[in-house]
């Protein structure tokens, strides 16, 4: 038996032999905590028309997500949201609160490297492939919307 | 009661992320660059609006509705404005939610220390 | 092919040990053997890191005063960590007035502590050298994972880092268990890359200085009353059972893994401890206490470390693992017969999956 084939031997036995878990309880899990925070998003919005009927509906949106993203990152700060994290998975991670949430984590994390070297830095070691891959899919996608 | 559409698709979304998470081992990274990258491509096919007249916070609160606004300000500047507008669209349209996540990261990051778990 | 395995002939002495955890596991399996529970994370300090080099201190002062000697006597510190350049060991290093040699063997640094440390005594180099090492929950996470306040979930091979530091004192003469001899591992990689499963990816370096010892020593499982490895967890103990039997040697009883008897099992920690700490807490309290008792005769301990960084990971690399093990005696006759430190091992046992499985 080749090197090769022993250690492909061996990978297949190791992940025979990972104790699987039942998928569904996670998986209601993060459905659950997914459609309440949708909902709770739901509500500010129709809270804010509700208080300024005369606001644009785009704006509303601004404000919802922009009240969405401080809340999750005061429980980050708090350390409250790593714990709905462990509960629910997907079902905080997926929503733009999750997007708040590893922008916040590193800047916590990383504070007593300073300000500069520690928050400023460290701020999108996770967030950063986001917005990297959203404002390049999206300047491909105007690109192409002029030329077709 | 649109509340539970909000609920079905939003939470329905989030399980597809948490499927992912389960099946694939990726990290919450590359859930999220996933989810951004669905979001712009329903938006350039013009799926999105639909979606999102009866799904609302259902599709606009996951970042799903983070993608699909850059796709959409960058393809309605390019229409206004030119090729620029391919440049200047997609991040004018998500600067309130980048700026918001920037500062308050920021400002809770002076405040707050990382705690242990347990 | 050459030896890896040194006899001692001159038996160096553990003359004193000693171990500090962190609360968490202060309510662990092992809390009524410790030293010092701290009773939170930071040990006063205003950083994770500090905290972390402060554990080490306090670790080889703890083990200097427990050993009844100074400072002075001692030679050479002998110490290592996780964290990148092995801040925490050579930070602590500049207050103590001895040589000191920085090692980086990962979770397995006890071991190999022990085992230099041994070879430079048995050589008569050194009258009396300490070892010691020490790992941090939150900044191994910090520097292999993620951020803590990070909502994400931890899949079920995922291991719990000990946060906690270990130190002894070795010399050449005094009272306490002997080290009689050490194997020395040499690199291992069986190509698994899932840097959340370590468990299997060490198992293989284990099974490799286990067979080398049993193969150059000439002894089997059954000459030892306690073989203990490292950090591999429930599964990596499970996999390196696997492993022997396919080889030929069955691991019975006396068995077992640090990593996996660490933490109860509510305690969340899901394929166990691990980390420098995880192995050496424990060799630094139960272990050696029982062998000062002389309820164990003769222990194999052998932990073993996962040589990766997240740079190699993310450039795609696999994890190599080492594994150092040595020999510890006793210098107490048993007091009813060997049988009964097996007894006791057992019942540290009877909570974990595995005894069910030998059953």
């Amino acid at each position: 038996m080749t090197e090769k084939e022993r250690n492909r031997a061996y990978n297949r036995y190791v992940k025979a032999k990972i104790p699987k878990t039942h998928a569904w309880p996670s998986l209601f899990n993060s459905f659950f905590v997914g459609g309440i925070i949708c909902c709770i998003g739901q509500g500010i919005n129709d809270l804010i028309l509700l208080g300024f009927p005369t606001m644009a509906e785009q704006t509303a949106w601004g404000y919802t997500l922009v009240i969405l993203i401080f809340i999750a990152s005061f429980l980050t700060g708090i350390g409250v949201y790593d714990k709905i994290g462990k509960f629910a998975g997907g079902g905080s991670i997926v929503p733009i609160t999750g997007f708040s949430n590893s922008v916040a984590s590193p800047s916590i994390e990383f504070k007593h490297e300073g300000i500069i070297y520690g928050i400023c830095v460290k701020m999108f070691t996770i967030a950063g492939p986001v917005i990297v891959a959203g404002v390049v899919s999206s300047v491909v996608v105007g690109l192409i919307y002029l030329f077709v | 009661m649109y509340y539970l559409w909000v609920f079905l698709i939003g939470g329905f979304i989030c399980m597809l992320g948490q499927m992912l998470i389960i099946y694939t081992n990726i990290t919450s990274a590359r859930i999220l660059v996933t989810f951004v990258l669905i979001g712009v491509i329903l938006q350039a096919f013009g799926i999105f609006d639909p979606i999102s007249q009866f799904a609302k916070a259902g599709i606009n609160v996951p970042i799903i509705g983070f993608g699909a606004s850059l796709a959409k300000g960058a393809i309605g500047a390019v229409q206004a404005k030119g090729v620029i507008g391919a440049f200047t669209g997609g991040l004018e349209a998500t600067a309130g939610g980048i700026a918001a996540a920037v500062v308050f990261a920021f400002i809770f990051a002076l405040i707050f220390k990382s705690k242990t778990k347990s | 092919m050459a030896k890896r395995t040194v006899i001692f002939k001159n038996k160096p002495t553990i003359i004193g040990s000693y171990s500090i955890v962190g609360p968490k596991e202060g309510k662990g399996n092992f809390a009524s053997y410790f030293d010092f529970i701290m009773k939170d994370d930071c040990f006063g300090q205003d950083t994770y890191e500090k905290a972390e080099k402060k554990m080490i201190e306090s670790a080889v002062a703890g083990a200097i005063k427990n050993a009844n000697i100074q400072a002075s006597d001692i030679s050479l510190l002998l110490s290592g960590d996780l964290l990148n350049q092995i801040i925490s060991s050579s930070y602590a290093a500049r207050n103590f007035d001895m040589g000191f040699l920085g090692l980086f063997g990962a979770c397995s640094t006890m071991a190999e502590g022990l085992a230099v440390g041994s070879s430079l005594i048995d050589g008569g180099h050194f009258d009396n050298v300490v070892c010691a090492t020490g790992s941090h929950f939150c900044t191994a996470e910090r520097q292999f994972r993620f951020p803590l306040e990070l909502g994400n979930q931890r899949p079920p091979t995922s291991q719990w880092t000990v946060t906690g530091a270990g130190a002894c004192v070795l010399s050449r003469k005094g009272n306490g268990p002997k080290v009689t001899m050490a194997t020395f591992g040499k690199v291992v990689d069986y190509e698994v890359n899932d840097v959340n499963d370590m468990g299997a990816a060490m198992a293989p370096s284990a099974m490799d200085t286990m067979l080398t010892h049993f193969r150059e020593t000439g002894r089997t499982p059954d000459d030892y009353d306690l073989i203990v490895t490292g950090d591999l967890g429930k599964l990596g103990s499970e996999i390196l059972i696997d492993l022997m039997e396919m080889n030929g040697i069955k691991l019975g009883l006396n068995y077992n893994d640090c990593g996996q008897m660490y933490f109860t099992r509510n305690q969340n920690t899901l394929s166990g401890g691990s980390g420098c700490g995880c192995s050496a807490t424990i060799l630094n309290s139960y272990i050696i206490s029982k062998l000062r008792k002389g309820e164990l005769q003769r222990v194999l301990f052998m932990p073993t470390g996962a040589l990766m960084s997240t740079t190699a990971s993310q450039q795609g690399e696999t994890i190599p693992g080492v594994c150092h093990a040595i020999v510890i005696e006793s210098d107490v006759k048993p007091q009813g017969g060997g049988v009964q430190s097996k007894s006791i091992n057992k019942s540290t046992t009877a909570s974990k999956g595995r005894s069910k499985k030998e059953s």
